[in-house]
């Protein structure tokens, strides 16, 4: 290059001006933090509002920073029944659909058997129907057949609707898995258990860890369809739905805060675990 | 290289090693697929025996039953009938876990969740092999294909060359019956490829396990095997060394398959001595060993290398054809040249080229053609 410059080069090297690059607006990368501000706004204001230094019930406008509503976190008994009910609906909920959907996928995603389109409709359908119906029926299930509607049928109704969505997820895993892998492992030795327990699973985990933290998003989130089939049980959503007439307490920003800062810590813990996989 | 375990002669030499039964034994073997209403017949009837410590080669073009019978052997697919036997024992019904042989896949199949190390040691672990024999054995493995030092590395932060050889080790060190390898080579490029064939060959003298090699590609097949089945539409056309698949092709498709081959059809007239002779009118004649009768009808191959192409005539008791020269390739070490015979059969010819040697034709130019009688062999039509 330096052997070969000709004058017009030189003084188009000299000019600072012309070699400055244009200043470019980054659209993918402002897009990008539009589209977070969109989703974080609700949440940040439910942060911020955990922290209002109201004197009557109504959590609505701005009064000053305090602390004190984290102190008395817990100060309404039945608000904590219903954030123990939620828990608990959740977590079993996440067990059962995410067991059983893990199995739905992989005999979808693997597997060709008489109904399997059927199936597939079926969790299409359960997908697709409105909340609203899905609720109504269950409910006019339990009554016809007279169950006492409660926790127990709470957790049935969040299994039903989310193990479509853990199996969707699943199967979706299972169709990129090469066949080849498990039969190396029977190749090598391994029986049909051991080449799932050493093989499939190990490489579905992933996506069996995501259907499972989708169903107990789901259903912590759950206010239709629980609202039909809770009967006397009350949880988080249902009762939050209760106290606006009355006026929302702080204490359930704070709830919802210290929620939110565990499924940030799940979110960080798998992907931690998933970049050390990889 | 190599460790000390594997130095010295070979275990199982090739001469001793044709004792006791045969490692792979297929007896009348088919396998039909049947999908929806249609059934594919995938391996139409097999007889084969691999004897200990082979390299035996399964040659033959896309979709002539090659995976098939590869499968059969490792367990995942049962023949619709026949028999397979690993070591005299009939293993009809016995999953692939309980056969003594393992696979070498094509796309490796490697665990991407587990180290390298992992990989090998998968099937030791299956057998509770103890912890220290493992560790002692795996090392051995990665030392034999050239892998000392990746251990902990994860299969998908490896060359394709490297995946394959860790692939090798994870089947060998199980020291199998018998290895299965189903074009283990495919993927990598012409170099790796070349340089692989030469390495598996090693190996395979090494530690002395018989192969059976599954491939397409006839230079592969012939280069590394000690014997060749050269299947076509699921049945096997011929089984022999590569020389004499080579030089004898049993069949119309060995002689097309292997290598450039000439195939003439013609017509058998009289004997001269030892050999019948095949007469092309105002052309010339072949001279061949054959047990047709004069009359039958019968295609004589040559190989190109084995023609002589020259402007004089042909001594007698050689088999002679006259033709004019349609194309000259030159590539270097040798010369082709298309040969057009009157009757519009063309012939091809390879010549060395040595320094001597002048160009011994031109295109256009009236040659004839001449090779030995022993040359030359007569397929029945
Ligand atoms: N699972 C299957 N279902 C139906 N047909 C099959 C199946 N597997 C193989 N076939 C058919 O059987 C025949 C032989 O297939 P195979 O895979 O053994 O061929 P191949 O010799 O290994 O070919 P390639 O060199 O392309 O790998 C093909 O016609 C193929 O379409
Ligand atoms: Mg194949």
């Amino acid at each position: 290059m330096t052997t070969t410059r000709t004058p017009a080069a030189e003084a188009r090297a000299g000019d600072p001006a012309r070699r400055r690059p244009r200043r470019r607006i980054d659209w993918g990368r402002l897009f990008t933090w539009a589209v977070l501000a969109w989703l974080f706004t609700p949440v940040a204001g439910m942060i911020v509002f955990s922290f209002n230094d109201i004197a009557g019930r109504q959590n609505v406008t701005w009064q000053g920073f305090t602390l004190k509503w984290y102190g008395q976190a817990f100060a309404y008994p039945d608000l904590n029944a219903a954030l123990l009910t939620t828990v608990a609906v959740g977590v079993l909920t996440m067990l059962i659909a995410g067991v059983t959907g893990s199995l739905l996928g992989l005999a979808l995603g693997r597997h060709r058997f008489h109904g399997r389109g059927a199936t597939n409709l079926v969790m299409f359908a359960a997908i697709c129907a409105p909340e609203v119906v899905l609720g109504a029926a269950l409910l006019s299930l339990f009554l016809t057949t007279d169950v006492t509607t409660g926790f127990v049928t709470i957790v049935i109704a969040h299994v039903m609707f989310t193990i479509s969505f853990v199996a969707i997820t699943v199967r979706a895993r299972v169709m990129t898995l090469d066949p080849r892998l498990e039969e190396a492992a029977r190749d090598l030795g391994a029986g049909p258990w051991t080449t799932f327990r050493l093989v499939t699973l190990p490489m579905l985990f992933p996506a069996v860890m995501a259907g499972g933290l989708l169903a107990l998003a789901l259903s912590v989130d759950d206010f239709i369809i629980t609202s039909f089939v809770g009967g006397e049980t009350t949880t988080f959503p249902l009762w939050i739905w209760g106290s606006t007439r009355v006026g929302i307490p702080p204490q359930v920003n704070v709830m919802g805060t210290l929620i939110f800062a565990v499924g940030v810590l799940l979110a960080i813990v798998n992907i931690v675990l998933a970049r050390r996989r990889s | 290289m190599a460790t000390s375990t594997h130095e010295g002669p070979a275990p199982h030499p090739p001469t001793t090693a044709r004792e006791g039964p045969a490692a792979i034994g297929l007896e009348g073997v088919v396998k039909t697929y049947r999908s929806g209403q249609e059934t594919v017949a995938a391996v139409r009837g097999i007889d084969l025996a691999v004897h200990q410590g082979e390299f035996f080669s399964l040659l033959g073009p896309s979709g002539c039953g090659k995976t098939t019978t590869m499968r059969m052997i490792a367990g995942f697919e049962e023949p619709t009938s026949g028999t397979v036997r690993l070591a005299g024992r009939d293993v009809t019904g016995v999953p692939p876990d309980r056969r003594d042989v393992n696979m070498v896949f094509q796309s490796y199949a490697l665990f991407p969740h587990m180290s390298v190390a992992d990989n090998v040691a998968f099937g030791l672990r299956r057998k509770n092999v103890p912890k220290d024999e493992v560790r002692r054995r795996v090392g051995e493995a990665l030392d034999l294909v050239e892998l000392s030092g990746l251990h902990r590395r994860r299969p998908g932060r490896l060359s394709g060359g490297q995946q394959q050889r860790v692939a090798l080790a994870r089947a060998l060190v199980n020291r199998p019956g018998a290895l299965l390898l189903d074009e283990p080579l495919g993927a990598l490029d012409l170099k790796l490829r070349q340089a692989m064939q030469i390495e598996l060959k090693r190996i395979q003298r090494e530690v002395g396990i018989t192969f059976v090699y599954v491939t397409h590609d006839q230079s592969e097949a012939l280069t590394m095997s000690d014997r060749i089945a050269v299947m076509n539409e699921g049945v096997v056309e011929q089984l022999g060394p590569p020389a004499q698949i080579y030089e004898r092709p049993a069949s119309r498709f060995v002689a097309g398959f292997i290598g450039t081959s000439n195939l003439l059809s013609g017509t058998v007239t009289t004997g001269v001595g030892e050999y019948a002779r095949v007469e092309f009118d105002g052309i010339g004649h072949v001279l061949v060993r054959t047990d047709q009768t004069s009359g039958s009808a019968v295609d004589v191959t040559v190989r190109p290398e084995k023609v002589h192409i020259g402007a004089d005539e042909p001594a007698p008791g050689m088999s002679r054809l006259r033709g004019t020269v349609g194309e000259v390739v030159y590539l270097g070490a040798s010369t082709h040249y298309t040969v057009v015979l009157a009757n519009g059969a063309e012939v091809v010819v390879f010549r060395q080229n040595s320094s001597d040697a002048s160009n011994a034709a031109e295109r256009g130019d009236q040659v004839w053609l001449s090779w030995r009688p022993d040359h030359s062999y007569a397929l029945p039509r």
